[in-house]
């Protein structure tokens, strides 16, 4: 591992490379890491800041979306100005001008079935920020027949929720042990309908970034098999055990779902891994 | 009818009826249970057991909503 520091990266990182858990090694570690963020929305505004912030090498940014006014009310990544451009670009700039030793690749396209084949297999990690249900599941499953750790967080409202998922390690859970199914739609109202407070979004995009550190620099006790929930009005977290079920149909020991077909649009060609 | 049965939901306490199941639970709460994970004494009880699991004395139950906003 290449533990070559420029007296700046050492002044930039010396609050991190204090900490005894971390040091040169961690740092370095994170400078080498490669981290995905799907949705440079309200969780992968914070989250995409902290990373660049601490010194992560490499960030992919995915978003197709195009900024709207009323993201700004919890978006902290992009700025009023900016309002019509593609949220990835958007987003990339802002990471740059915080850390321009951070590479940020843009990838200015909706994540499908194409997409997640694609861009999955080169990062070491991925964190689901998304706003829909469909993308979620996606993710997901992608994830898992990728072998990569999904670090998936959601809010809707006054709640926030976090989890990390890596049930091919064939230890822990998958994100179907936790919800075999999305719900039927329109069952769960999505932040545009029901709504968010935007602070919640930056504390789940923020704890998000904790656990994606913590993985690339192996620290800790990662939320693997766990769900964490936060209610800002209680102001209460509580953990949640998660369980791998044997039943599961993506992880379970025998798996109904061996590929992406059942995401791909109608007519589409079946793609397997 | 014998007696009511004692058992936590998400850290309060709450009495069912004996025989009362996940299903009928989420029913008095008012929870569709397409939309809620439900963990009983630390195991997350498949969906398709709801309406055949009887709550027990003692259980402790977690209700975690389905939410995917970001």
């Amino acid at each position: 591992m290449d533990l070559d520091f420029t007296t700046a990266e050492l002044h930039r990182y010396s609050r991190h490379i204090l900490l005894e858990e971390v040091g040169a090694i961690g740092q370095a570690k994170l400078r080498a890491a490669r981290v995905l963020v799907v949705g440079a929305g309200g969780l992968g505004s914070p989250l995409s800041l902290y990373l660049a912030a601490a010194g992560v090498g490499t960030i992919g940014l995915i978003d197709h979306d195009v900024l709207e006014l009323s993201n700004l009310q919890r978006q902290v990544a992009h700025t009023t100005a900016r309002i019509g451009r593609n949220k990835a670009e958007s987003a990339a700039e802002t990471l740059a001008a915080l850390n321009p030793g951070t590479r940020v690749e843009v990838h200015a396209r909706r994540m499908d079935v194409a997409a997640a084949l694609d861009l999955i297999p080169r990062y070491d990690i991925v964190c689901d920020g998304t706003d829909n249900f469909a993308t979620r599941f996606l993710l997901g499953d992608a994830c898992h027949l990728l072998q990569r750790p999904l670090v998936s967080a959601a809010v809707l409202r006054f709640e926030g929720q976090l989890s990390v998922f890596a049930g091919y390690d064939g230890m822990h859970p998958c994100h179907r042990c936790l919800h075999p199914e999305p719900p039927p739609p329109g069952l769960v109202p999505t932040c545009s309908e029901a709504g968010v407070l935007g602070a919640v979004t930056g504390v789940m995009g923020t704890l998000q970034a904790a656990e994606v550190l913590k993985l690339i620099m192996g620290i800790g006790d990662p939320l693997k098999g766990r769900l964490l929930l936060w209610d800002a009005l209680d102001a209460r977290f509580r953990t949640v055990r998660l369980k791998r079920d044997p039943g599961c149909a993506l992880c379970g020991d025998q798996p109904a779902i061996t590929d992406l077909a059942a995401h791909l649009e109608p007519a589409a060609p079946v793609c397997a891994i | 009818m014998s007696e009511r049965i004692a058992i936590t939901v998400n850290g309060e306490d709450r009495e069912v009826a004996p025989g009362d199941t996940v299903a009928a639970l989420l029913g008095a709460i008012g929870l569709d249970t397409r939309k809620v994970a439900v963990e009983r004494n630390e195991e997350i009880v498949p969906r398709s057991t709801y309406a055949t699991v009887a709550l027990a004395q003692g259980d402790r139950l977690e209700i975690v909503h389905f939410i995917g906003g970001g």
